[in-house]
């Protein structure tokens, strides 16, 4: 039997706003436990919350670069339950008047650019975290876990999409486009680490020939790329083991477990959701006027799809290279600084895709943070089109100032890695290898023209890589009197 | 008008994390019951041209900019808490599964 999973991902995100979605308490991630909360933050009585314009601008701009229709009328509700991350007994969210609806974002999957539609987009606040053990040996015996209120009332994104989704993959593909759009737009720094990027998922799995979907479960804790893709993969193969014995779906809500690759059913949360949502009465609603949401358009910087267009016609470049360098804002804007100080894209593109890539990916250092500059590359990419050095010596000096920020030019004379450019020096050297190499001169003369490729690979090792390889080329042809 | 039953009560309360004796829930049924003949008499009257209103002042949009305020010193944030450690609430375990 062929069984076809059905994906749906809710995202939270936080806001990078200053301050907190209600109230004036800083947002900033890592400080001492309990150092920005106020009375609103704590729920004490007679504290009424505010609402922060910039997280409402901030969502217009996500719902408009998302494709949404904006809801002109919307207000906050009550989302009713106790749990101590929330000191209110409520969570201020929206309910049936979400800020955007009905949206979508493309994504470039394997076979193909594809819509997936976004069911909603709306406002809300963060809760407080719960620490369960780790803090004090005491903790992680006692019946007690420890509330730090610094994350409550933080601003937060949810973004809900259709069950368009098929496979793992394009689970990763979207949520992946989804980060680097909201990246582009600078409204939350998605780190998943820290938490201002998380993703539930809600899962079925249907059989090939059916059209209605099937009962779905649905997966929390899918915190990094690398477990959405597990916890899928493993809940779609659990939920087809099932089917396919015969079984039925239990329609719940399931945690992943990273150190184990299962998901477990979360039994505590399956008392029925009766969150009682009813209008915020200490909120008046909002009206989002046509000028604002106009407003909010023009301040919509390019996005991700647009870039990748221009960056085709405008530089020349192939899609594969477009895509990856558009695929965060930070590459891009690399990008085109180069491309301001130097005339060959592709070359430039190159360099950012090879060898810049690898250092990055393998130190783990974000674009922002290198300490490669456009200057940098851009002066390296000069000093091998003077001559100056060559390509291949051109890799090591870019991992050295990839790691010490120090300018191409300085790296190359220190390191004496100029390329011997002086004629009678690498004649000298020419002559010394044809003596050594009596076979493959031999075998040159006679016609085989690839032992020149040889003889010129022996030039350079005597150089360690830093004779131009064309002048060599011609010197051993005009040593060995070839054509 | 469908009437509150015991097993509502039960359910709110649970909601609520409040406890009742027997007696109580008895007794709260009626009493939620009859404020839910009183709240129901509303639906007797002719609201047709009515919008649905949620807020009853007449405001829209009230904001505040993104702007850092002071926060309260932990001695004062901590000060209500039934216990602390490491600067943080203690509460009662709640297990995330089982």
């Amino acid at each position: 039997m062929d069984f076809e999973a059905v994906i749906g991902l809710e995202t939270h995100i936080e806001l990078s706003t200053v301050t907190k979605m209600f109230c004036g308490c800083s947002t900033v991630f890592g400080h001492p436990p309990n150092t920005q909360v106020c009375p609103v933050c704590l729920a004490l009585p007679g504290s009424l919350p505010l609402i922060n314009r910039k997280a409402v601008e901030y969502t217009i701009k996500v719902a408009l670069a998302l494709n949404c229709q904006i809801q002109s009328f919307c207000q906050f509700h009550r989302k009713n339950y106790f749990y101590p991350d929330l000191p209110k007994g409520y969570q201020i969210s929206q309910y049936d008047l979400p800020l955007g609806r009905n949206g979508y974002l493309e994504i470039n999957t394997e076979d193909g650019t594809r819509k997936v539609r976004i069911h909603r987009v709306h406002m809300e606040e963060d809760t407080g975290k719960l620490i369960h053990s780790g803090l004090t040996g005491r903790i992680s015996e006692a019946q007690e876990s420890a509330v730090d209120f610094n994350r409550c009332g933080v601003p937060l994104l949810e973004i809900v999409t259709e069950p368009d989704l098929r496979t793992p993959e394009e689970a990763k593909i979207f949520l992946s486009s989804l980060r680097n759009l909201l990246q582009y737009l600078e409204v939350s720094d998605c780190n998943m680490e820290e938490g201002s990027l998380r993703c539930d998922a809600n899962i079925s799995v249907r059989r090939g020939d059916m059209d209605e979907l099937g009962t779905k479960t649905e997966v929390k804790n899918l915190n990094s790329f690398r477990f959405l893709s597990r916890a899928l993969q493993y809940e779609i193969e659990r939920q087809k083991k099932i089917l396919a014995k015969g079984g039925v779906i239990r329609q719940e809500t399931r945690h992943f477990d990273a150190t184990t690759n299962r998901t477990t059913s979360l039994r505590s949360k399956e008392m029925a959701h009766d969150y009682r949502y009813f209008p915020e009465p200490d909120l008046v609603p909002l009206e989002i006027s046509d000028q604002w949401v106009d407003e909010g358009r023009r301040s919509l910087p390019e996005l991700p799809g647009a870039k990748r267009l221009r960056f085709m016609e405008g530089y020349g470049l192939p899609e594969y290279d477009a895509e990856a360098l558009t695929s965060s804002r930070a590459m891009a804007d690399f990008f085109e600084e180069c491309a301001k100080r130097y005339h060959r894209p592709k070359i430039i593109s190159n360099w950012l895709m090879g060898d810049f890539t690898s250092l990055l990916n393998a130190t783990d250092t974000a674009v922002e943070r290198s300490k490669v500059t456009p200057e940098h590359l851009t002066e390296m990419l000069k000093l091998i089109d003077e001559g100056v050095i060559s390509g291949k010596i051109a890799k090591s000096v870019f991992e050295e100032m990839f790691n010490t920020g120090r300018m191409p030019r300085e790296v190359v004379e220190e390191k004496g890695l100029t390329q011997i450019a002086d004629e009678e020096e690498l004649a000298r050297l020419v002559a010394e290898v044809i003596a050594e190499n009596e076979k493959a001169t031999g075998d040159y003369r006679e016609g085989k023209g690839s032992a020149l490729g040889f003889l010129v690979g022996q030039v350079m090792k005597k150089t360690r890589g830093r004779a131009n390889p064309e002048l060599i080329n011609r010197l051993l042809r005009e040593r060995l009197g070839g054509s | 008008m469908s009437r509150i039953s015991r097993e509502e009560v039960e359910h709110i309360a649970r909601l609520a994390e409040l406890e009742f004796s027997e007696e109580e829930k008895e007794k709260l049924a009626v009493q939620l019951n009859q404020i839910l003949e009183h709240a129901g008499r509303i639906s007797q009257l002719d609201i047709k041209d009515v919008p649905p209103t949620s807020h009853v002042l007449p405001l829209t949009n009230v904001f505040r900019e993104d702007e850092p305020r002071p926060s309260l010193s932990l001695e004062e944030v901590l000060a209500n808490a039934a216990e602390v450690l490491d600067n943080c609430f203690l509460v009662p375990q709640i297990l995330e599964e089982g």
